[in-house]
């Protein structure tokens, strides 16, 4: 049984927010090299959103290529002899263009966004804590990943051209230049995956270790908000998966670098013993990009439906059961590599067996939603479309957990299309709506409202003409990682439809620069935002938008869960965390003396 | 999906169809109750939310059926899954297959034909490039091997795929039950020409494959223990073997 | 957390800085083989005078009966087919009435330290019917060499050198690409990996004298410096010969090499290419 000062034995070496005592930080230290977390999760904010970017453009010209092949790419003239003379781009750049985008966009744009942006902004205030356990180490993180998408971006500019192996990068191609053309491209994309690593391993550790000791009296583990359940799951996935991924790409690196062949055949390595490795990491990756999108969206829902999150400890096991399940799955990327058999088998049961509590937490949000009152504010708007999204993405993946089917749509357009309805469909949306919902509280301005439903309308129509089709690629045989689908008679009659999805990839890209203009304009010219625009329930909506350095003047107090929605009795439909049943406001002595009354066990 | 034109094709395609009916009525029924609950119980004037936690029974309903389903795609799948791989039967190929090697390199597929004797590395082999003949219901078993890095031997008209892994040699096998000319094309990505590794299958009648056979060796195709590659440029591997190309 | 334009500014400073710092060193793209070791000599020498120019010509015999010529099926790749109606042969082994074209013969020593100007104008290698043409490029050291895909269909150009740094680029459509190789060398093998039954040779000198024999076994070297040469005859298959000739000024001299099919043991295998890492 915990008494609240074992909740929080930390409680005098929190430096709680003191209105008497200005921030007289140095720019340096407040802007550039802070260890305020909520700082840090703006860093990677715009960090992430400058490579969200880069994604998107290097797909609008995998899509241009695409869609008209062999055609010069408007502007493509800018770009070198070596990738796109006369703007035709040439097979070996088309290859870079499918790798580097699949790992900006995983590694350097969604994990970010959720685990970082949204990991430092929520873990604490979530918590009631002044800021993360170990706010030097945050800060480290941070400006590890700078370095690490920097080297990603200047891989483009070495001889050889920027790694194009795939963001799966199976050896020998991956491991020997000969087979690639690439060289210094593709060892760089390794030095700065592995350094990348190091960053998230330093934010796990700091995640898991304030979310375990940093909860302010009252906050049990059953009251914490879904998202700190995501994240908390999320770290400890990337603690135990980000080291197998360095483990596997030193080893890469060294067959390219000093002559070891851990996956070159010749003198006795194993091919696939790199896929083993890095599906090992693979797919609890995947399911770290996907994790705390749940959490977000099951906050959001239940603010917009102003109702509890149905079935709260189901969801909570859900997220559990998916990420302990996530260990034993990853063969299903591997069913055709040459890999025993009968291992398929035992695969597809593990890997059909993980739907089920995704499964469990569809339903779940269709119960929240279910006899609410329902607010479509953009957030909701983007987290339902999450929900409606992943549907697709998971009903897909039925197809090609399957593995008689699987033998069809393996390396098709049908896994192109699941891997977009999940991520793109899912934590994509997931992060729009966590954006809409969580930039007025840290950057204390509201973004514009109309421009946000005009992006979710745009986002969501264009995205569903982009990758419902591909579906249909797929199953018309249409291989993934292909530069001129045309080279094979049996695809000619799909040209059209790929003609069709890359009109709307190039709207979709477009409509992206709405958002990207409302969150610049909103910056500066944004409504100022009040302290609870949403009427929500968790702790960071009792404070100032932004919140001061410290967050909370003294320790906060939590009577109840987050989700007191329309509480029967009460006046208004939200009830929050911190409001003592009585209606007066408890405080915990700063300095560690007994608890003051009115705070529950 | 193009027509199957092989024995198992039609099983894996049934085992497809029965996805799509049970993830369809899924699809039907959770996105209709999402748009249906978010017309239903949108926000009005005077409107007030149900304060509910949840339902243990609802829990247990959506995690017993949803595990059943998958249960019963698993034990569907499986069946035919060890039947293509014949993970649960002698040999690896049906008996009386015929047996063809087949090497992937960049960006070639390269076809060694037994001949004759229907033994594979006997004098009377020959070697096509990108060209694969087979005759129709008969089970033929490919050896499958590369020189270089990971291919994928994909058949899509037979509903076969398996990545040929260098320093493996792995069995694929498959029976035909059409004649005509099928592609074959590579389905990992193996480098800038990975996009044009394409050959074509030709299933022949049973004794228009023996012609073509016949033909094929008195018209002298390159034997089988030469480089099987037969660039013009002279490259270490034949002189060290003092082989010529020529 | 204040103004977030003060945030904003930091991040794109500190960003921008490491840029700065970063393209500082870095390259562009581009790769072209002009490196500055061992390269084409900038000008600076000899342009061999009208008044004492030599010549040394001669002819490229094959004795006894050539190899059969080989059919290449080109029956995959119907674009190429098409261009040979007739069939397409291999061009290893190039007789015509007792003469061996597709011999390199060129000036292997006795030019000294002179240094001669890289030609501005290109040397063409073509991919037409999915063969190359010609099957034996002469090209300079630093003399830009201009590779075209007029076949309109995906080819790659995979050049194996060992004293030169090689490329392996594609070509998807009709399109002309240059590259260039600085160091002298015999010879550089190249070969299309689409078309298996593609390849050619490339032989850099960091001299002009060098000539491919024409089908009817003739080459020339002409505007010699006088002097006495050691000429050397490479041959794909059957090796190479090599003989000693003095040419005056303003003379013509007469060479002549003879192969035959018993020479295919002296096949000058082909050596490590050097191994990007």
């Amino acid at each position: 049984m915990t008494t609240p000062q074992l909740l929080a034995p930390n409680v005098s070496a929190q430096h709680w927010a003191d209105p008497s005592h200005p921030d007289d930080r140095p720019f340096i230290r407040k802007y550039v090299f802070s260890t305020d977390h909520k700082t840090i999760g703006n860093q990677f904010m715009f960090m992430s959103l400058f490579f969200l970017m880069i994604g998107g453009a290097l797909a609008m010209m995998i899509r241009w290529q695409l869609g008209w092949p062999g055609l010069p790419m408007p502007g493509g003239g800018v770009l070198p002899e070596t990738m796109a003379p006369g703007g035709i781009l040439l097979p070996e750049f088309y290859n870079s263009l499918v790798t580097m985008h699949g790992t900006f966009m995983i590694f350097f744009a969604i994990m970010p966004l959720l685990v970082g942006m949204f990991g430092n902004w929520l873990i604490p205030l979530h918590v009631g804590a002044s800021d993360m356990a170990f706010p030097r180490l945050n800060m480290m993180s941070f400006w590890t990943a700078v370095p690490a998408g920097f080297i990603m971006l200047a891989s483009f500019a070495v001889e050889g051209g920027a790694a194009g192996a795939g963001w799966t990068a199976y050896p020998p191609l991956s491991a020997v230049p000969e087979y690639s053309g690439v060289s210094t491209g593709q060892q760089l994309w390794c030095v700065s995956l592995v350094i990348l690593g190091f960053s998230s391993l330093m934010g796990a550790v700091n995640y898991i270790t304030t979310i375990v000791n940093m909860r302010a009296p009252g906050m049990t583990w059953l009251r914490l908000p879904l998202p700190v359940w995501a994240l908390f799951i999320t770290a400890i996935l990337i603690l135990l998966a980000m080291p197998i991924l360095a483990g596997a790409l030193i080893m890469l690196l060294f067959d390219q670098t000093i002559g070891t062949t851990f996956f070159l055949p010749e003198t006795g390595g194993q091919p696939l013993m790199w896929q083993h490795l890095f599906w090992y990491f693979g797919h609890p990756e995947v399911y770290i990009l996907i994790l705390p999108a749940m959490g977000i969206a099951s906050e959001v829902i239940a603010n917009g439906s102003r109702k509890p999150v149905f079935g709260y400890p189901a969801m909570v096991g859900a997220i559990i059961a998916i990420a302990f399940l996530g260990w034993i799955v990853w063969g299903h990327h591997m069913f055709q590599s040459g890999m025993n058999p009968l291992l398929g088998s035992s695969f597809m049961l593990s890997t059909m067996i993980i739907a089920v509590p995704s499964a469990i937490k569809v339903f779940n949000w269709l119960g929240t939603i279910w006899r609410g009152d329902i607010h479509l504010h953009t957030p909701m708007l983007n987290a339902l479309a999450f929900v409606a999204m992943f549907v697709i993405g998971g009903l897909s993946g039925v197809f090609m957990a399957s593995t008689p089917v699987d033998i069809y749509i393996h390396d098709t357009y049908f896994i192109v299309a699941h891997i977009h309805y999940v991520l793109f469909g899912g934590s994509l949306f997931a992060i729009f709506a966590g954006l809409y919902f969580w930039f007025p509280k840290f950057y204390g301005r509201m973004l514009n409202p109309t421009l946000g439903k005009i992006h979710f309308a745009l986002t969501f129509v264009f995205y569903n003409l982009v990758f419902f089709p591909m579906h249909n690629l797929g199953l018309g045989g249409m291989m993934r990682r292909i530069y001129d689908p045309n080279q094979y008679g049996f695809l000619e009659p799909l040209q059209p439809m790929n003609t069709f999805i890359s009109v709307f990839a190039l709207a979709l890209g477009a409509s992206q620069l709405v958002f990207f203009f409302n969150i610049l304009w909103s910056l500066w010219r944004g409504e100022k935002a009040p302290e609870n625009p949403w009427s929500s329930n968790s702790l960071e909506w009792d404070l100032p938008s932004p919140p001061p350095h410290g967050n909370f003047e003294a320790m906060p107090a939590v009577y109840r869960g987050p989700y007191e929605y329309s509480y029967p009795g009460r006046g208004e439909d939200f009830w929050p965390q911190s409001e003592p049943p009585n209606g007066r406001r408890a405080r915990v002595e700063t300095s560690g003396a007994p608890v003051a009354e009115g705070v529950p066990q | 999906m193009p027509e199957s034109a092989s024995t198992f094709g039609a099983g894996i395609d049934s085992i497809y169809y029965i996805i799509l009916w049970i993830t369809g009525a899924i699809f039907v029924l959770v996105e209709t109750a999402l748009i249906v609950f978010i017309i239903r119980y949108r926000h009005r004037e005077g409107r007030v939310a149900v304060h509910t936690h949840g339902s243990k029974k609802a829990e247990i309903v959506w995690t017993v059926i949803p595990f059943i389903l998958v249960l019963f795609i698993v034990y569907a799948s499986n069946d035919i899954w060890l039947q293509v791989k014949r993970a649960d039967q002698e040999g690896a190929a049906p008996a009386d297959a015929l047996r063809l090697r087949v090497v992937a390199k960049q960006f070639e597929w390269n076809v060694t034909y037994p001949g004759p004797d229907e033994e594979l590395d006997t004098s009377d082999d020959f070697v096509k490039r990108n060209q694969l003949h087979v005759p129709i219901g008969r089970a033929v078993r490919i050896d499958l091997g590369s020189e270089d890095v990971i291919h994928s031997f994909f058949l899509p008209d037979f509903r076969v795929k398996q990545d040929a892994v260098p320093g493996m040699t792995i069995p694929v096998w498959f029976e035909a039950t059409r004649t005509g000319e099928f592609p074959l094309a590579c389905a990992e990505l193996c480098g800038l020409g990975h996009y044009r590794m394409r050959a074509s299958l030709t299933v022949h009648e049973a004794d228009d494959f023996d012609r073509w056979q016949s033909e094929e060796i008195e018209s002298g195709s390159p034997a089988a223990d030469a480089d099987a590659s037969d660039s013009e440029t002279a490259d270490e591997n034949k002189v060290n073997e003092g082989e010529e190309s020529a | 957390m204040e103004h977030p334009l003060k945030q904003i500014l930091a991040l794109v400073v500190v960003l921008e800085i490491s840029v700065a710092t970063a393209c500082g060193g870095g390259g562009g793209g581009e790769t072209t083989d002009s490196e500055a070791d061992g390269g084409a000599p900038a000008g600076a020498g000899s342009v061999v005078s009208p008044d004492s120019a030599a010549t040394i010509t001669g002819t490229v015999s094959f004795e006894g009966t050539a190899p059969a010529a080989e059919p290449i099926d080109m029956s995959e790749e119907p674009t190429c087919a098409e261009k040979h109606p007739d069939g397409a042969m291999r061009q290893q082994v190039a007789v015509t009435d007792g003469r061996l074209a597709n011999v390199y013969v060129y000036v292997k020593s006795g030019l000294g330290d002179r240094a001669f100007p890289t030609p501005s104008a290109p040397v063409t290698l073509d991919q037409n019917g999915c063969r190359y043409s010609p099957h034996i490029v002469a090209v300079q050291a630093g003399q830009s060499l201009a590779i075209m895909n007029s076949d309109g269909i995906l080819h790659n150009i995979n050049t194996q050198p060992t004293e030169n740094r090689g490329f392996n680029i594609s070509q998807p459509v009709v399109m002309e690409t240059s590259r260039e190789f600085s160091r002298p060398e015999v010879m550089i093998p190249v070969k299309c990996d689409v078309h298996g039954w593609m390849g050619a040779f490339i032989g850099v000198q960091s001299h002009p004298y060098a000539n491919v024999s024409g089908a009817d076994g003739s080459f020339s070297l002409a505007d010699l410096p006088p002097g006495e040469y050691e000429i050397e005859a490479w041959h794909e298959l059957y090796g190479t010969q090599s003989q000693t000739v003095t040419v005056g000024v303003k003379e013509t001299a007469e060479v002549s090499f003879t192969f035959n099919s018993d020479m295919a043991g002296n096949h000058v295998p082909m050596g490590e290419p050097i191994v990007l890492r």
